[in-house]
């Protein structure tokens, strides 16, 4: 067990265990480690619904068996989801992706005992055709600069050795040891840094506003609710590098003058609240939590509170009330959490990416913080990439990067060579991206701009076949499912609105409706309590502002909703009556088919199958 | 008002006395009352009236209070699951990749009308769930703790053909 009672214990610590990594990090192969190679085995939620726990212990029994001079690692979020399980091999830096069990003879073999990469288990760029020898030059990371990421891929989570070696807890010993929670303060309000879980308020501000408020109990909490579905940022970082986070809350709470802090977590994340627990326990019995830590006096004690599915709940508000153990209500601001938040006292709440950032910036100074980002939005943004788009994952850029390098050059753009539609950024707060606006540099002013908002950095792409009407309903229904109840606009505002879009759809609406359901989305948007319901009509209102043609067919009741046949190019094969889930196709064989249009549940299984295109889709 | 009878005595006291071990243990139990759900639920795997009222007893919070908590978050159940649930993601990556179409096939399949959360049998559940974080996969459907990604409609006939005959097993 390691104890660290004072600043030099944990300078100790680091550079012994440094070497620990040395497989790992660039410029530093041939440095020796017990081990000659490292095979990095991603154990993020994505890969192990993959099975890569199955894979890795697969490959620990393969290469203790033959007794071969390797370490299999457990790591945090390559962020290359897509094509997990992935593997990394050390110091060779390959990089192979969707590996299986029986691959593994093959790695062994081939690689660890003969030295040759094995070349089909390489990335093959989709875009180029080409395959992906060095893991730097993929045009998935050949944009990305990795900050927040830093350590998620590169460590193993659950090894406090690890996170020591990758320099964990020195921001913190600098903070305790050299600076004043002021001068902590002013150090963050220089960098920049703005929070990450949506709103883009300055965290240096926030922090100072809470350092000010009077009085001596002080909470610090963090929002790992992540509610956006279909964003999953928080949940890599909380895997990846738990240690950060506690890292970044005894620092936040050493400048704020708080003794305790919460990380509110989503109980739909075990495996993050898993290693949040283990990081947590390492962290005390190291004496980094609990009273006089690294011998400077400060007591900081932290705990886990868990969710229990309700998205309001990461608005900071509605959290505050869970934590008290109350249904997760929103409440009006002001106050503001900073002035009375967790039991009426004080309380500063921040997301998890905003957080993670925290030491690093400690580290390496405001102004090298600064100098990554835009003009008025510093550093960088974690976006989950995901939709109709080839690499889905997890992709971290400078602010300032814009939309279609994210989705071309990283995301190797829309997969089948489907058309962009529409990309959407902040999820059902957010709203849709057209072409048109491809080039915007992305900051936290400039997505607001044209009509949407960083969010938290979901980012859904969608192609051609993506109805926007239907995705409008889709937000709609998750906002009036999640709506709390509390106040009226928001309650019924959102239910009315769902309705009318359900209305259209079925084509029972007429152009009337177009201009009833507008009026209705401004009202909601300018009377609901929170932000949730004032930003709920959102995707509504731009996929109306930049689709009208979508909205005016369905009132104009022209779409079709069923999958047709081309009568003249179907060579009757019978392949799409094979598939059809419901057997709503029709057809002697060689003869053209028909499909019943209203048994048609347009899963476009037959137009897959179909070899000849005959199969067309509902227009 | 109708008169709710209460039939305490459908609460194992094993399961019980552990319940309120931990409750006891709690330094302050009313704020903690999220996290003695969490606990119940794990222990009961579902939160019927009588365990809400014992909760309440127990901690000294009115039975409404209890109800209005285990009504709002959307973990917290008031109805037993099947034995294998299912579970579509409705996630916005999943739902623009082809979710609803999956899930009304299950639903088809399995029988269900658009309420129904349970099969009649008691072997299936069936719901919807938001982003259970495997994007990536897109779309994703999940049994039990199994994870399906990349799932197709024409995979709802086998994966509800595999459990059936996993149920005909243990039987
Ligand atoms: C409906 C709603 C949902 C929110 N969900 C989250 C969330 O899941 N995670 C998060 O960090 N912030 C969320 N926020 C923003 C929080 O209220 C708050 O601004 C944020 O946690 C502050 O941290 P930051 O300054 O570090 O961004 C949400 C806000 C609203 C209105
Ligand atoms: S949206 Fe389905 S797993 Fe995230």
């Amino acid at each position: 067990m390691i104890v660290l009672n004072t600043y030099e214990d944990l300078r100790k610590a680091y550079e012994e265990l440094s070497p620990l990594l040395n497989k790992r990090r660039e410029g530093h192969a041939g440095i020796p480690t017990p081990h000659k190679r490292e095979l990095l085995v991603c154990g993020g939620t994505g890969c192990h619904s993959s099975e890569s726990l199955e894979l890795m212990q697969a490959l620990q029994a393969a290469v203790d068996e033959q007794s071969i001079d390797a370490k299999v690692v457990q790591v945090g979020c390559f962020g290359f989801c897509a094509q997990g399980p992935i593997v990394q091999v050390m110091p060779d830096n390959v990089f192979y992706v969707q590996v299986k069990m029986t691959d593994i003879p093959d790695i062994i073999e081939t690689h660890l005992k003969g030295g040759e990469p094995i070349e089909r288990l390489l990335f093959v760029d989709p875009a180029s055709g080409e395959v992906q020898h060095d893991h730097a030059s993929m045009a998935f990371y050949e944009k990305q600069e990795r900050i927040s990421l830093r350590n998620c891929g590169l460590i193993d989570p659950e090894s406090f050795e690890e996170c020591l070696a990758a320099g964990g807890y020195l921001a913190l010993a600098q903070a305790l040891e050299t600076t004043t929670p002021d001068q902590v303060v002013q150090v963050i309000k220089d960098s920049g840094l703005r929070g990450r879980g949506g709103g883009g308020f300055p965290t240096g501000l926030k922090w100072d506003l809470c350092r000010r408020s009077p009085g001596t109990e002080k909470y610090v909490i963090c929002n790992a609710d992540e509610g956006d579905p279909g964003a999953f940022m928080d949940r890599s970082i909380l895997e990846g590098d738990p240690h950060s986070i506690v890292e970044a809350m005894i620092i936040a709470g050493y400048a704020i003058g708080a003794n305790d802090g919460l990380i509110y977590i989503r109980a739909e994340y075990p495996l993050a609240v898993n290693r949040l627990r283990i990081a947590i326990r390492e962290a005390e019995e190291a004496q980094l939590l609990g009273d006089n830590i690294l011998g400077s006096g400060f007591n900081f004690h932290l705990r886990i509170v868990l969710g229990a599915g309700a998205f309001v709940c990461g608005e900071e508000t509605a959290l505050i009330r869970s934590c008290e153990g109350h249904r997760g209500e929103p409440t009006r601001k002001p106050p503001f959490p900073a002035q009375s938040g967790f039991r009426g006292k004080p309380t500063n709440v921040n997301n998890v990416e905003t957080l993670v950032n925290i030491p690093i910036i400690l580290t390496k100074g405001a102004d090298w913080y600064s100098s990554i980002g835009t003009e008025s939005s510093k550093g960088t943004k974690v976006f989950a990439l995901a939709g109709t788009i080839n690499n889905i994952g997890l992709v971290e850029v400078p602010m300032g990067t814009t939309l279609r390098e994210i989705i071309y050059d990283i995301g190797g753009g829309i997969p089948n060579n489907k058309a962009f539609k529409a990309v959407q950024t902040g999820g059902p707060s957010g709203g849709v991206i057209t072409e048109a606006d491809l080039d915007t540099p992305i900051d936290y002013e400039s997505l607001k701009k044209i009509g949407s908002m960083m969010g938290s950095g979901g980012m859904i792409v969608m192609d051609e076949d993506n109805d926007m009407v239907d995705i409008a309903r889709f937000y709609l229904e998750f906002t009036t499912a999640e709506s709390c109840g509390k106040c009226t606009p928001c309650r019924v505002g959102t239910t009315r609105i769902h309705e009318m879009l359900e209305t259209l759809l079925a084509q029972e609406g007429d152009e009337m409706l177009l201009t009833k359901l507008h009026n209705l989305c401004l009202t909601v948007e300018d009377t609901a309590l929170c932000a949730l319901g004032q930003t709920a009509p959102n995707p509504v209102l731009s996929t109306m502002k930049y689709f009208p043609e979508e909205y005016l067919r369905y009132a104009r009741r022209e779409v079709k909703k069923s999958y047709w046949i081309d009568p003249e190019v179907c060579i009757g094969c019978t392949k799409c009556k094979r598939v059809c889930p419901v057997e709503c196709i029709t057809g002697s064989v060689k003869k053209a088919h028909v499909i019943d249009e209203n048994a048609c549940i347009a899963c476009g299984a037959c137009a897959a199958a179909c070899p000849v295109q005959a199969i067309h889709k509902p227009k | 008002m109708p008169h709710i009878e209460f039939d305490m005595s459908i609460l194992d006291p094993a399961l019980l006395q552990e319940l309120d071990e931990f409750i006891e243990v709690q330094e302050f139990p009313q704020e903690s009352i999220i996290a003695i759900l969490h606990k119940a639920q794990e222990l009961f795997l579902w939160l019927p009236r009588e365990l809400q009222l014992h909760i309440a007893r127990k901690t000294d919070l009115p039975a409404a209070r209890i109800h209005g908590i285990v009504s709002f978050y959307s973990f917290f159940l008031e109805e037993p699951n099947g034995k294998y649930t299912v579970s579509v993601c409705m996630g916005t990556a999943c739902f623009v990749k082809g979710a609803q179409p999956i899930l009304d096939e299950f639903r088809k399949q399995l029988g269900m009308g658009p309420k129904d959360k349970i099969t009649k049998d008691g072997v299936f559940s069936l719901n919807d769930v938001r982003c259970i974080g495997a994007c990536g996969l897109a779309p994703v459907v999940r049994v039990n703790e199994k994870i399906y990604g990349h799932f197709k409609v024409e995979q709802v006939k086998e994966v509800i053909q595999h459990y059936r005959e996993l149920e005909e097993q243990a039987q």
